[in-house]
C-alpha cells in the first residue's frame, strides 16, 4: 500500500493542476486490463468499445480450486478502492468496514475483486478517456453504457484472471443493480448473490432525481458541452449541486434530523441572508465540494443514465421470474426499512421474483434510520446477515474453513 | 414482537418436531411457514439433509435464521405463497401458525398447491382446560399454549381438530397421518375416537396430501 502512495504523491508533482479522471484516465491507481482491438466490448447500444481499459484491486489469495472470488460491484460514485486508502482523497476505502481481514467479507477467506465500471473515471475507460479515433478525450462521444455493459465488462476481466465462476457476488444500490445483472446474465457464473439497498428497475422517481442531477452539471457554463478537459475547464459548481441534491436522497428524514436538526453553523442566530446558515446546508456544501475533487462530471452522466435504463424484466418479455429461470444461484437480498431510494418493495419484488423461479433465497429487511447509506454504514445486523450468508454458501461450496485460533 | 403463537413448553415442542422430523424423508425440499429462529428447519437440515427455505414474518427470526445459515425470508403466508410455481416443494410446513393467519382455507389451498404435501401443526381451541376455563370463568382462555388476551392475541382464526378435520373433508384435502399430543407432549392413540382427541389433545400435527 505504501508504493501506491508513493505513486500518487510522484504523478501529482507533475500533473497536479488537472483532474483527477484525467490522470487517473491516463495511469490509473490501480492493476489495469487492457483489451484490444480484437476483444471489444459489445454495447447494449449497438456501439462497440475498444481498445478497452479495466482498472481493479483485489484482495486476499485466489485459492487453488479458484473457488473462493468474490466480486464487489461499485455504486453510482464509487469506485474499485473497496479496502484499500483512496489515491485521490486519501481516505479510508468506501467499504472497508465491510470488506478486509476478520470482516464479513473476509479477505483471509475470499479472494476479493472490485473493478472500475465502464464509463467510470478511476481508470476503467470513461468519458475521460482518450477517444483513440480523435486522440482527444471521449467526453459525450463515449457511447452510453448500461449496467448489461458494466456486467459484461466485469466478465470481460474474469476471463482475464482466468476465473471461471464466482463465489459470490455483491454490491448496494447501482452495484446491486449489477449483481442481479450478474445472476441473470452468467448464472453458472455466479455461486451466490447478495445485492443490497437495490431493484430490478429504476423508478420513476430515481430517474427524475437523476435528471435533476445531470441539468445542474449541464447548466455549469464551465461544462462547454462535455468538453471540459479540452478547454481546461471544469464544471465544479454544476457537479456539486447534482451531488447535493443527490446525497438528499441517500439519507433518511430522521437521520438528517438526529445529525443536524435546525442547528445553526458556527453561529448563534440566522444572518438574514443566503450563507450556510444551518448546519445541514453547510454539511451539503461540503459534501458537493468534495465529490468533485474525485469525481468526473462526464462520468456523473454516464453513470446516472446506465441506472435509468435499468430495467432487468423489460429483457424477459416483462416477467422478472423469467431472468432467473432454472436459477442454481444462492440468494440474499437486503434492505433498509428507512431507504426511500430502494425502499423495501423494490426489493422484496426481486424476492418474489426469485421465487417463483424456485431459486434459493434469502431475504433481510433490516431496522435502520439510516436511509439509502446504510449499507455503508455501521449496521451490525447487515455484517451479521452477510458473513452468516457467505459462511453457509463457503460450507455448501466446501470452502476452507479459516482457523479461527486467535480471532 | 408480534409473531404467531410458538410460545409452549420447550418438551413440547420437541414432540411436534420430532413428529415432523420423522415424516419428512431425506434430502426433501422443504418450505417452512412461520420458522421462527429457525428451530425446526435446522434439525431438519441436519438430520434429514433437506433443502429447507423458511417464511417468517418478525423480523428479528429472520435476520438470525439467515446469520445463522438458513434460506430464510421476511413474510407472512397470507401473502407471500402465490408467488411460489405449484409443486415447489416437497412438503410446506406450517407448524402452529393457521390459527394467526387472516385466511386459513385460503393458505391451505395454497400449501397443497406449492407443496406435495403439507404438515400442519394446530393448538386445540377443544382441550379440556380451555373448554372449563370458558365454562366456568366465562372468560377468553389463557393458557400456557395460548398465552395472549383476546385483545392482543395474534391468533385470530382458533379452530379444534374437530374443525380442521372437517374443513379438510370439506376440500377434499387427504389426511394421510395425524398425532395428537396432550397437555404433557405425551402422544394419544392414534386409534382413539376423534372426540377424545379432541378434548385430550393439546396439539395435532397433520400429514396432508391433495
Amino acid at each position: 500500500m505504501s508504493s501506491l502512495q508513493g505513486k500518487t504523491r510522484s504523478r501529482r508533482s507533475s500533473s497536479d493542476n488537472l483532474p483527477a479522471a484525467v490522470r487517473e484516465a491516463e495511469k490509473p491507481h490501480s492493476r489495469v486490463a487492457c483489451f484490444g482491438e480484437d476483444q471489444p466490448l459489445l454495447l447494449d447500444s449497438g456501439h462497440v468499445l475498444k481498445p478497452l481499459t479495466i482498472a481493479y484491486q483485489t484482495y486476499g489469495t485466489l485459492d487453488e480450486r479458484k473457488a473462493n472470488a468474490v466480486l464487489v460491484c461499485h455504486a453510482l460514485s464509487g469506485d474499485q478502492h473497496v479496502a484499500n486508502t483512496h489515491p485521490v482523497t486519501g481516505k479510508p476505502g468506501w467499504w472497508e468496514i465491510m470488506v478486509g481481514p476478520g470482516k464479513p467479507i473476509d479477505t483471509d477467506r475470499y479472494f476479493v475483486i472490485c473493478a472500475n465500471v465502464v464509463g467510470g473515471c478511476m481508470g476503467t475507460t470513461g468519458p475521460s478517456s482518450i477517444n483513440p479515433a480523435t486522440g482527444r478525450p471521449y467526453a459525450l462521444d463515449l457511447p452510453v453504457v448500461t449496467v448489461r455493459d458494466m456486467v459484461r465488462a466485469q466478465a470481460m476481466l474474469l476471463d482475464h484472471l482466468e476465473i471461471r465462476d464466482l463465489f459470490s457476488v455483491t454490491g448496494g444500490s447501482m452495484g446491486g443493480m449489477q449483481v442481479l445483472q450478474w445472476a441473470a446474465s452468467y448464472p453458472e457464473r455466479v455461486f451466490s448473490a447478495i445485492p443490497i439497498a437495490t431493484a430490478a428497475k429504476h423508478s420513476s422517481q430515481n430517474i427524475a432525481f437523476h435528471e435533476v442531477g445531470r441539468q445542474a452539471v449541464m447548466a455549469d457554463p464551465e461544462w462547454c458541452k462535455g468538453n471540459y478537459i479540452l478547454k481546461r475547464k471544469n464544471p465544479r459548481k454544476g457537479l456539486a449541486v447534482a451531488r447535493m441534491a443527490a446525497h438528499i436522497t441517500y439519507l433518511s428524514e430522521e437521520a438528517l434530523a438526529r445529525k443536524f436538526g435546525r442547528n445553526l453553523q458556527d453561529r448563534d442566530n440566522v444572518t438574514f441572508g443566503f450563507d450556510a446558515d444551518f448546519q445541514v446546508e453547510s454539511y451539503l456544501r461540503h459534501q458537493g465540494m468534495t465529490f468533485v475533487d474525485r469525481f468526473d462530471a462526464n462520468a456523473y452522466l454516464y453513470m446516472t443514465r446506465a441506472m435509468d435504463y435499468f430495467d432487468l424484466a423489460a429483457d424477459y418479455g416483462d416477467v422478472l421470474a423469467n431472468a432467473f429461470a432454472g436459477t442454481r444461484t444462492r440468494f440474499c437480498i437486503v434492505s433498509f426499512t428507512s431507504d426511500w431510494l430502494f425502499p423495501t418493495d423494490g426489493n422484496r419484488q426481486v424476492v418474489h421474483a426469485l421465487n417463483a423461479a424456485g431459486a434459493n433465497v434469502s431475504f433481510v429487511e433490516i431496522e435502520s434510520d439510516k436511509g439509502h447509506d446504510a449499507f455503508l454504514l455501521e449496521e451490525p445486523e447487515l455484517w451479521a446477515t452477510i458473513r452468516g450468508f457467505l459462511g453457509s454458501c463457503g460450507r455448501v461450496r466446501g470452502l476452507a474453513e479459516k482457523e479461527t485460533a486467535g480471532r | 414482537m408480534n409473531t404467531p403463537a410458538r410460545v409452549r413448553a420447550r418438551e413440547q415442542k420437541r414432540a411436534d418436531f420430532q413428529v415432523i422430523e420423522a415424516l419428512v424423508e431425506d434430502r426433501a425440499k422443504v418450505l417452512d411457514i412461520g420458522c421462527g429462529d429457525g428451530e425446526l428447519l435446522k434439525l431438519l437440515e441436519e438430520t434429514r439433509r433437506v433443502d429447507g427455505r423458511g417464511i417468517e414474518l418478525s423480523q428479528a427470526g429472520v435476520n438470525r435464521c439467515v446469520a445463522n445459515g438458513l434460506s430464510v425470508i421476511q413474510g407472512d403466508a397470507d401473502r407471500d405463497l402465490v408467488d411460489y410455481p405449484d409443486d415447489s416443494f416437497d412438503y410446506v410446513i406450517l407448524s402452529q401458525t393457521i390459527q394467526a393467519v387472516h385466511r386459513p382455507r385460503t393458505v391451505l389451498a395454497q400449501l397443497l398447491r406449492i407443496g406435495k404435501r403439507a404438515i400442519v401443526s394446530l393448538p386445540n381451541f377443544a382441550h379440556w382446560r380451555i373448554r372449563v376455563q370458558i365454562l366456568s370463568r366465562g372468560r377468553m382462555p389463557v393458557t400456557n399454549r395460548l398465552p395472549y388476551s383476546w385483545y392482543d392475541t395474534p391468533n385470530i382464526h382458533y379452530c379444534t381438530i374437530r374443525d380442521f378435520v372437517e374443513l379438510c373433508r370439506e376440500m377434499a384435502v387427504h389426511i394421510d397421518h395425524k398425532a395428537v399430543f396432550d397437555a404433557h407432549g405425551r402422544r394419544l392413540a392414534d386409534g382413539a375416537p376423534l372426540f377424545w382427541l379432541n378434548i385430550f389433545g393439546e396439539q395435532a400435527v397433520f400429514l396432508l396430501s391433495r
